[in-house]
């Protein structure tokens, strides 16, 4: 039996380390409403946005042609993972650097042999994953996580672009974590460039329609309108990779809080043991001697 | 005539308003109430708004698309 002082000591530290956790829970919780926040007032935006580029394409007779469309055999491709800059947070880090690797060697090893994959992590966490397993990362960018906005996204999406548009990648993926609820994140694994047409959405065709005048023209706006919903996209992942982060700590560290507590619990158990064999060990010495002495 | 100015971070402005003057891609127009329906893309620039108070107000976007339909307003500026 371990002797009381160790005991005591060890339920200290554990005590300590559960005020810890309890801690970092509330303010991930925090965070979260914050981040979940920031969600919601985003959506409206972009489904409105949506709501407008389906009525102008709808209208509009030819498909509309756009540098952002273009669909190139991918022999430069770009890996975008949007980790987190902080650990503790279960598997959250993990699972993206995991997802990473598993994409390169499943859909582009040929190209990586011939090095043509290209890593841009956002997160410190997901680029030492990486790092540490010898994949190169071309490029990172860890503080826009912490002051996360719209205006700080933006010129990322616009470079990503550019870059698309200039052909230096073929081809360009966002692979994050998307929130569904504090304790559910969904791994997601998203094209970015060329642009996805999704045909699913014509169902709702049958609406009437209302007859706009369009200025300048249909063209002119979707022209407009497709930059936009791709600044769009990027800031939507990173915020829902944001909020996943706060709910995967805060769902971590309510584990932790709960194991510690286990833990104590154990602990005075066995602590109270020993105690109790020390006071039974001294009245067995007390009474043996008494009955000593008696003769 | 009701308006609503949102960005993907917040809502910027809503409210009643009598005219909007917006900095469309082919040039600045107005819109005054009882507007036909009309969809247009913004390039940067300030939208001028008067309320219904006859108090004018301003907001400097950079670029946006704009939509119109029955009285109301939606401007999504970035």
């Amino acid at each position: 039996m371990a002797n009381l002082k160790e005991v005591r000591s060890r339920i200290e530290s554990v005590k300590s380390t559960q005020q810890i956790t309890s801690a970092m829970k509330m303010v991930a919780a925090s965070k979260l409403r914050k981040a979940q926040n920031a969600i919601l007032t985003m959506r409206p935006y972009a489904r409105k946005l949506q709501e407008i580029m389906q009525n102008v394409s709808s209208g509009a007779e030819s498909k509309v042609e756009n540098v952002y469309s273009v669909q190139r055999t991918p022999q430069r491709i770009l890996i975008i993972a949007i980790s987190s800059n902080r650990g503790l947070c279960g598997p959250f880090n993990a699972n993206i650097g995991k997802s990473v690797i598993l994409r390169i060697n499943e859909k582009f090893s040929t190209q990586y042999k011939s090095g043509n994959v290209d890593i841009f992590t956002i997160g410190k966490k997901g680029n030492d994953f990486l790092r540490v397993r010898k994949f190169a990362v071309l490029r990172r960018d860890d503080h826009i996580l912490e002051k996360l906005s719209f205006e700080t996204v933006r010129p990322i999406a616009e470079e990503l672009m550019a870059q698309f548009a200039a052909k230096k990648y073929d081809h360009i993926e966002i692979i994050y974590n998307q929130f569904k609820n504090a304790a559910v994140q969904i791994l997601q694994n998203e094209q970015f460039l060329p642009i996805v047409q999704n045909q699913s959405q014509n169902k709702g065709k049958s609406q009437i329609k209302t007859d706009y005048i369009y200025e300048p023209s249909k063209e002119e706006i979707i022209q407009e309108l497709i930059p936009k919903s791709l600044k769009i996209q990027l800031y939507k992942a990173l915020l829902d990779s944001l909020a996943s982060e706060h709910g995967a700590r805060m769902t971590a560290m309510n584990k932790a809080t709960e194991n510690a507590q286990e833990m104590l619990k154990n602990l005075k158990l066995s602590y109270n043991k020993a105690r109790q064999a020390a006071i039974t060990n001294e009245i067995l010495e007390i009474v043996s001697g008494a009955e000593a002495l008696k003769g | 005539m009701n308006i609503q100015i949102i960005t993907p971070d917040k809502t910027v402005y809503e409210g009643a308003v009598t005219l909007v003057q917006l900095p469309g891609l082919d040039g600045s127009f107005e819109i005054l109430n009882n507007h036909a329906p009309i969809i247009s893309a913004l390039k940067a620039g300030a939208v001028k708004v008067k309320t219904t108070d006859e108090t004018l107000l301003f907001f400097d976007i950079s670029g946006g698309v704009v939509e119109v339909l029955n009285n109301k307003v939606l401007v999504l500026a970035e």
